[in-house]
């Protein structure tokens, strides 16, 4: 699956995004690193504040006021021969404005709040395309209704002169969806798409973005906390914990056979089908995600950690072991990847 | 839509009746009748009115009529635009009124126009570039107008503009102006003598709009939609003012009716302070000499128009939020 091309769409090195903390700068993603291939299905998992929505948005220089992008880079290259350090670009000024919602588009978690109630859905998506190319207004929107046409909102054309407030939360995230590939995006960031859905809505959005993938050619970052959208959509997938990467793979890998301790914990807190019946009971976690301005040393999963092997855990990070492309950062990770 | 809108004009209708009771109220509740004021009036001049002199001008004026009739004749009248006769000016309320109301709305829609045209920007600056030196200077700024009082202003601008400008300040025209015909001049004239009541009628409605203003940006500003705007490339300005600022204007048009309110109910004091030939001191007077058939008709005409000001914003918000529509 992941050798559609050699060049990654994206590749962030080391990106340290730090808060500002009265004058001291606090991170809260710490040396992440992760690759995206053409075509590919990147999935971020972690818990609420694990730094996986941050990472999202520094990937378009969206961070909010007080953070910022300590260090690393975002290199961003796609197949006409764009490429870019999206960390040099800035966040303000033409080019980084030229990049989003025409090379990288995103989709949020909240369709209800992501358009504005008192412009129409026709104005909203086709103004994106009127941003980024010299086209009138009359073509815009009937791109804008094309594109409403190929997320499988009925009557498309009259869809443009409604308000958001007529649609209901699917059809709102299928417009939202129009809007960020309307430009065709190479990448399109994901972040919980489909959290604030119904379950069946949410299958359904799954579904659309598998197929809008295969026809625009596209790569996804997908942020989610949900392991079973991760088996459904991903090609890899990344674990968070803490603002740092923890344990990153193929799916099936990391799935088969996971390695980092708090890997194998979410999994475990996966209910399935029959556990009732095996009287088996869903493994919760025990403890809480340290405070980012109060992290522990070391591993900063050890105060959590069934296995840790202390002091060693507490003192310094551990090591990075790689087997074909699974990567883990566990002072036990060699040996249970050799397994 | 044209639901909404009957349903606005009938609660319009039904508060003009309302209004125009409380007026007829008022005009009822001071002491004597205009029979005895004139009776009192005509005895001060040496003339002998007996009581039964009194008592068939009550039966020719119809005073000796139950409220409800008196009232029923009152707001014919007044639906026609005869509002009674004014004793204090020995001529028709309705006349002495005209006169002066082109005036009293002059000032009221320069001086709103001022306040919407002032703060609207200042409160976006303010929002957009929150706590920098701008913001703060106008906040101060703001704090002060909220605090002096119209009169102490108005006072105060009088002098400058006397001591240094060297423009006379009372009234509305330079002498030589007042009687010549309309002019390019005259109409310069009249601008310039406009400044200083619209300053001082202005100034602390235009703090309360800006701080509310900053205030529905910011709010505007932190909302989702916002990001996914940014997210699709729009520059900081573009977004701005098709979004937040969009938005922001809702509440600020919902109060356009109690700023007229504001408006005319302030102006009496300052047409006063500034001799403005305006409804301001027309009315003032009218309640200083118990000229009550005056007095009720402005307090009438001040409502309703405070009323329609109500309705002008309510049509604004159908036209600025879908949403009202749709309901």
């Amino acid at each position: 699956m992941s050798a559609l091309a050699e060049i990654p769409v994206l590749s962030v090195n080391q990106l340290s995004i730090a808060v500002d903390n009265d004058g001291t700068p606090v991170p809260i993603t710490d040396d992440v690193s992760f690759t995206i291939g053409r075509g590919e299905v990147l999935a971020l998992v972690g818990e609420s504040g694990s730094g996986k929505s941050v990472t999202a948005l520094a990937l378009m220089q969206l961070l909010g006021a007080g953070l910022r992008i300590a260090r690393g880079e975002i290199v961003f290259e796609t197949h006409d021969g764009f490429r870019t350090d999206v960390v040099r670009l800035g966040a303000k000024g033409k080019a980084i404005e030229a990049l989003r919602g025409a090379r990288m588009g995103m989709i949020f978690q909240e369709p209800m709040s992501s358009f504005s109630p008192i412009h129409t859905i026709g104005a909203q998506i086709a103004e994106v395309v009127q941003v980024h190319e010299k086209v009138g207004r009359a073509a815009a929107r009937a791109r804008a209704a094309e594109l409403l046409g190929k997320v499988g909102i009925p009557d498309p054309v009259g869809a443009l002169d409604r308000y958001p407030t007529e649609f209901s939360g699917g059809m709102r995230q299928r417009a939202m969806i129009a809007r960020a590939l309307i430009c065709k995006p190479s990448l399109l960031i994901a972040d919980e798409p489909t959290t604030a859905l119904d379950v069946t809505i949410q299958g359904q959005i799954l579904q659309l973005l598998r197929s809008l993938k295969r026809e625009f050619g596209m790569s996804i970052l997908f942020i989610t906390h949900d392991l079973g959208i991760v088996a459904q959509m991903a090609d890899r997938v990344a674990i968070m914990y803490s603002g740092r990467i923890v344990e990153s793979g193929p799916v099936r890998d990391i799935f088969r056979h996971p390695v980092h301790p708090y890997t194998r914990a979410l999994l475990d807190a996966v209910p399935r089908l029959g556990d009732i019946d095996r009287g088996r009971r869903i493994q919760p976690i025990a403890g809480a995600m340290p405070n980012i301005f109060d992290a522990p040393s070391g591993c900063r999963f050890h105060p959590r950690c069934p296995v840790r092997d202390m002091p060693r855990c507490a003192e310094k990070l551990p090591p990075r072991a790689e087997v074909e492309k699974h990567f883990v950062e566990c002072i036990h990770g060699e040996r249970e990847l050799a397994k | 839509m044209i639901r909404f809108l009957s349903r606005r004009l009938a609660y319009m209708a039904l508060t003009l009746l309302l209004v125009s009771l409380v007026s007829f109220v008022i005009i009822q509740a001071a002491p004597g009748d205009y029979a005895e004021i004139f009776a009192a009036q005509k005895a001060a001049t040496g003339a002998i009115i007996t009581l039964a002199d009194i008592e068939a001008m009550r039966i020719e004026l119809g005073l000796d009529q139950p409220w409800y009739v008196q009232y029923g004749r009152w707001l014919a009248g007044a639906l026609h635009g005869d509002f009674g006769y004014s004793w204090a000016w020995r001529r028709p309320v309705g006349e002495v009124i005209a006169e002066r109301m082109p005036l009293t709305l002059t000032i009221a829609f320069a001086t709103l126009i001022f306040m919407y045209a002032v703060s609207i920007p200042v409160g976006i600056y303010s929002a957009v570039r929150r706590y920098s030196f701008g913001d703060y200077a106008f906040s101060i700024a703001g704090y002060l107008g909220l605090a002096i009082p119209n009169f102490l202003l108005a006072l105060v601008l009088l002098y400058i503009s006397q001591q240094y400008f060297h423009q006379s300040v009372g009234g509305l025209f330079s002498p030589g102006y007042e009687n010549a015909a309309w002019s390019w001049a005259k109409v310069q004239d009249l601008l310039a003598h406009l400044i200083v009541p619209v300053v001082v009628l202005g100034t602390s409605g235009t703090a309360f709009l800006t701080r509310a203003m900053r205030a529905a940006v910011l709010d505007e500003l932190n909302k989702m939609y916002v990001l996914s705007a940014r997210a699709s490339g729009l520059s900081p300005m573009q977004l701005l003012l098709r979004y937040p600022v969009r938005m922001a204007l809702n509440p600020i048009a919902s109060t356009l009716g109690w700023r007229l309110t504001y408006v005319i109910s302030g102006a009496p004091i300052v047409g006063y302070v500034l001799a403005l030939p305006d409804t301001g001191p027309l009315f003032l007077n009218a309640l200083l000499n118990q000229d009550m058939l005056l007095a009720g008709a402005l307090i009438f005409i001040f409502c309703a128009l405070t009323i329609i000001g109500t309705f002008v914003s309510d049509l604004l918000l159908v036209l600025l939020d879908p949403r009202i529509r749709l309901e």
